[in-house]
């Protein structure tokens, strides 16, 4: 049974959020990471609830609210999101407040926040929403847990709407603590060159994207057909042959797919097993990348998606995604692959309608 | 304040009926009607480290209600908690694990519980498709916020080792590297409903087909950002907790971990026993209400339960018991009650909260109770809501105070509630 796409949005490094697609190649990275261009909240949120929530909250909660106003729906019938770290700036918050007041008098907000499923019950509070509400967290799996979740949901009950979304924050603290386990590194005064002459640690970035699926093609601009993860794989040809097995399984071939997104990091480690898989199983096909516009943390893969399901719709793909690209007449499927340290690897096929 | 209830009972005594028979209307013609099976149970908390421990415990009312001895925190003597009495390299020394490794308390609950009902289930997972669906709510906290006291101080402090697990996937890939499951990971974390609702999509991944065996449950230790944390709330009773009753005063928190290991209708046929119990039902759904109190009317423990027995195709008449979330705080008891009255009306199954036993577990509560449902079913027992006396003005419901024996229990209702609205409820029921 196919997933249609009713509405897609992202908050990311780049102008992204009600705005035509169109992505910009940083020519040079001026700061250390990605941040976020967040929108004025007000337009999204009643501001005394703005003053509350923390900068991850606030971006999910738009980017969400904007996603069912595009696809014209006031209250989805289940809402399920995915974040590898949640709300990491109240959880730090509060643990400074722990160590600075010496466990007194402290301040409940920041712990009451800081909560995993904060921005998936703050989306319900704000709609009046009763429906079904969950929050993945598993690393690279997050979004593709709630993307499975949403998927089996429009199987067992097809007349409903699902908001489904990824979101993670990045903060001076978290980018400090990514950066001495060598999982990020700083990306100021560099360009694009990054990507070619590449060292450890991947560029650090964030976002906010949200869909809303349902199960009839009403309204709908792409489908998403599959979605497959891969815990630590024992060898290379594990991983192509989840490939390719995934795709068979939807009736489709390697040179079915007309565009394959990489989740290209710029890690020299992980980079390797995109390199290899673009010269073998992929050899044919082509390559575009994402994390150079929002760069690596754990729902970035919804952002891919995002994009791919933009691809879809325009039937064009941005320069700037473009690693490898001859010109494609029909945008059929796209195929977003990523993984994080050879450990969590996932796939997800969007097909156009 | 009990004219008040009352009212609020009347009013939704009314929209009840319409509500229940739409959400009935809506889930019936897509009802799917493969069964889940629970064939093995592993638990470890403050009142045992496996689950014959604890089965003793709740038969004796021996709780694990007492003074913190793991934690470093100003509150150690003044507010109880209810600890796994093991240090961390007693646990590390039990899994084998070097004493030297970096590992979090909560992994280390985690592969206890659901090792336990690994074996327990007779099941070599290598032959399946085979899957883990864990939860917790501060994830690998205990360890990342000891080397966050160094970190802030100095930024390039603190053993960088000690970060490592701190994100909540950690304690679901270390649980799943232990018992060799490979072939799909999920964490979930939804506050305290966490494992509740791992245990629910753990069935749906099955029923969907995506694997054959689901490892369920969840696992959560203490930390001191947890206590802090819900100490700034001003909800931790400063003495033993007593759920349900009128002069209740607050939770107790507690630690550990519940997994259940969850089979198909195939692969039941397969094994050389009895199953121990079946998912019958569950249902989630939003008070969206607030971020931490819930609603007067217990409008998301409502539809939760509601959509559970639907699914269950069960009869709230048929329940024999409820394991109440119960965890003893003013805003909890009242609401959970009141949406027991507005489903069950004045024939209130037997019920009660086994929180005054464990404490309240957080993360793993839902596979904790789980397990508690099961052992129920399993012994004919009902277990006892230990410290209650008087019951709430506003209800007037009392909860089972004394260890009910040779009681034919069918049946079960477990609820779990967590911030940001979260209400989860799962039936748990014998298998004939």
């Amino acid at each position: 049974m196919k997933t249609y796409i009713n509405s897609a949005t992202a908050i990311s490094p780049q102008p992204t959020l009600g705005k035509p697609f169109q992505l910009t190649k940083p020519e040079k990275y001026e700061t250390d990471y990605l941040k976020c261009v967040e929108p004025d909240y007000k337009e999204y949120i009643n501001p005394t609830l703005i003053r509350r929530m923390g900068r991850v909250v606030k971006m999910g909660v738009a980017a969400a609210i904007q996603c069912l106003k595009e696809a014209g729906v006031e209250k989805p019938d289940a809402i399920i999101t995915g974040t590898g770290l949640g709300c990491i700036e109240d959880t730090e918050s509060f643990l400074n407040e722990i160590i600075k007041n010496q466990e007194q008098f402290l301040p409940p907000t920041s712990f009451i926040q800081s909560t995993h499923n904060t921005i998936a019950g703050q989306i319900a509070l704000l709609l009046k929403c009763n429906s079904y509400n969950y929050a993945y967290v598993h690393r690279c799996f997050s979004f593709e847990n709630a993307l499975l979740d949403s998927m089996m949901m429009l199987r067992e009950q097809n007349d409903i709407k699902v908001l489904l979304g990824g979101v993670d924050e990045i903060t001076p603290v978290s980018f400090a603590i990514l950066k001495r386990l060598g999982i990020y590194k700083s990306v100021l005064g560099s360009g694009a060159d990054i990507f070619t002459n590449k060292t450890e640690g991947g560029i650090a970035g964030e976002g906010a994207s949200f869909f809303v699926l349902s199960g009839n093609p009403d309204n709908a601009f792409a489908t998403i057909d599959a979605v497959k993860t891969l815990y630590k794989p024992a060898d290379i040809s594990e991983t192509e042959n989840t490939i390719t097995d995934m795709l068979k399984q939807q009736g489709l071939a390697i040179a079915d797919i007309d565009a394959v997104i990489m989740g290209y990091s710029s890690d020299v480690n992980s980079d390797t097993l995109y390199d290899t898989l673009s010269q073998n199983i992929f050899a044919g096909n082509n390559i575009l990348y994402y994390k150079h516009l929002c760069g690596e943390y754990f729902t970035s893969s919804s952002f891919a998606v995002w994009a791919a399901a933009n691809i879809l719709k325009n039937n064009s793909c941005p320069d700037a995604m473009k690693l490898r690209c001859r010109d494609v007449a029909k945008y059929k499927h796209i195929l977003v692959y990523n993984h994080f340290k050879n450990t969590e690897h996932s796939l997800v096929l969007l097909s156009s309608c | 304040m009990v004219c008040l209830c009352l009212l609020i009972l009347i009013i939704f005594a009314i929209s009840n009926r319409i509500q229940k028979m739409r959400i009935f209307a809506k889930a019936k013609k897509n009802c799917m009607h493969d069964k889940i099976y629970i064939a093995g149970i592993g638990i470890i908390s403050a009142i045992g480290q496996n689950v014959a421990e604890t089965l003793e415990s709740l038969k004796t009312s021996k709780h694990g209600v007492g003074p913190i001895e793991y934690i470093d925190t100003i509150y150690k003597d003044k507010i109880p908690f209810a600890e796994v009495k093991k240090s961390n390299d007693d646990l590390k020394t039990q899994l084998g694990i070097d004493n030297e490794k970096f590992i979090t308390r909560t992994s280390l609950f985690g592969m206890i519980a659901a090792g336990e009902a690994v074996r327990n289930s007779g099941l070599d997972l290598s032959k399946y498709r085979c899957g883990i669906v864990s939860a917790t709510s501060v994830g690998g906290m205990d360890l990342s916020e000891r080397f966050y006291d160094e970190f802030y101080a100095d930024n390039s402090a603190g053993n960088i080792e000690g970060i490592k697990g701190h994100d909540c996937a950690d304690s679901t890939e270390h649980i799943a590297d232990y018992l060799g499951i490979k072939d799909y990971l999920a964490t979930i974390s939804t506050a305290c409903s966490s494992s509740a609702n791992s245990i629910m999509f753990g069935s749906r991944l099955i029923k969907n087909d995506v694997v054959d065996v689901v490892v369920a449950g969840g696992t959560d230790s203490l930390t001191r950002f947890t206590l802090n944390g819900f100490n700034t709330l001003m909800i931790l009773d400063k003495n033993h907790c007593k759920p349900f009753d009128a002069n209740r005063a607050g939770l107790n928190l507690g630690e550990g971990a519940g997994f259940v290991v969850l089979v198909s209708e195939k692969i039941l046929k397969e094994l050389d026993k009895k199953p121990l119990a079946e998912v019958k039902g569950y249902g989630n759904a939003n008070d969206a209400y607030h971020q931490t109190a819930s609603s007067p009317e217990g409008q998301g423990a409502f539809l939760a339960m509601t959509k559970a027995l639907e699914v269950s195709g069960l009869q709230p008449g048929d329940i024999d018991y409820i394991n109440v979330h119960g965890t003893g705080t003013g805003n909890n008891d009242l609401s959970e009650g009141v949406a027991m009255k507005r489903i069950f009306g004045e024939n209130i199954p037997l019920f009660s909260s086994t929180k005054p036993f464990t404490g309240h577990t957080l993360g793993a509560a839902g596979g904790v109770e789980a397990v508690m449902s099961v052992l129920a079913i399993q012994n004919k027992l009902i277990f006892p809501n230990l410290n209650f006396s008087e019951p709430m003005p506003e209800l007037g419901i009392s909860p089972v105070t004394k260890l009910v024996e040779n009681c034919n229990v069918e049946n079960v209702l477990s609820n779990s509630f967590g911030f940001g609205g979260n209400n989860s409820t799962l039936i748990i029921s014998a298998v004939k």
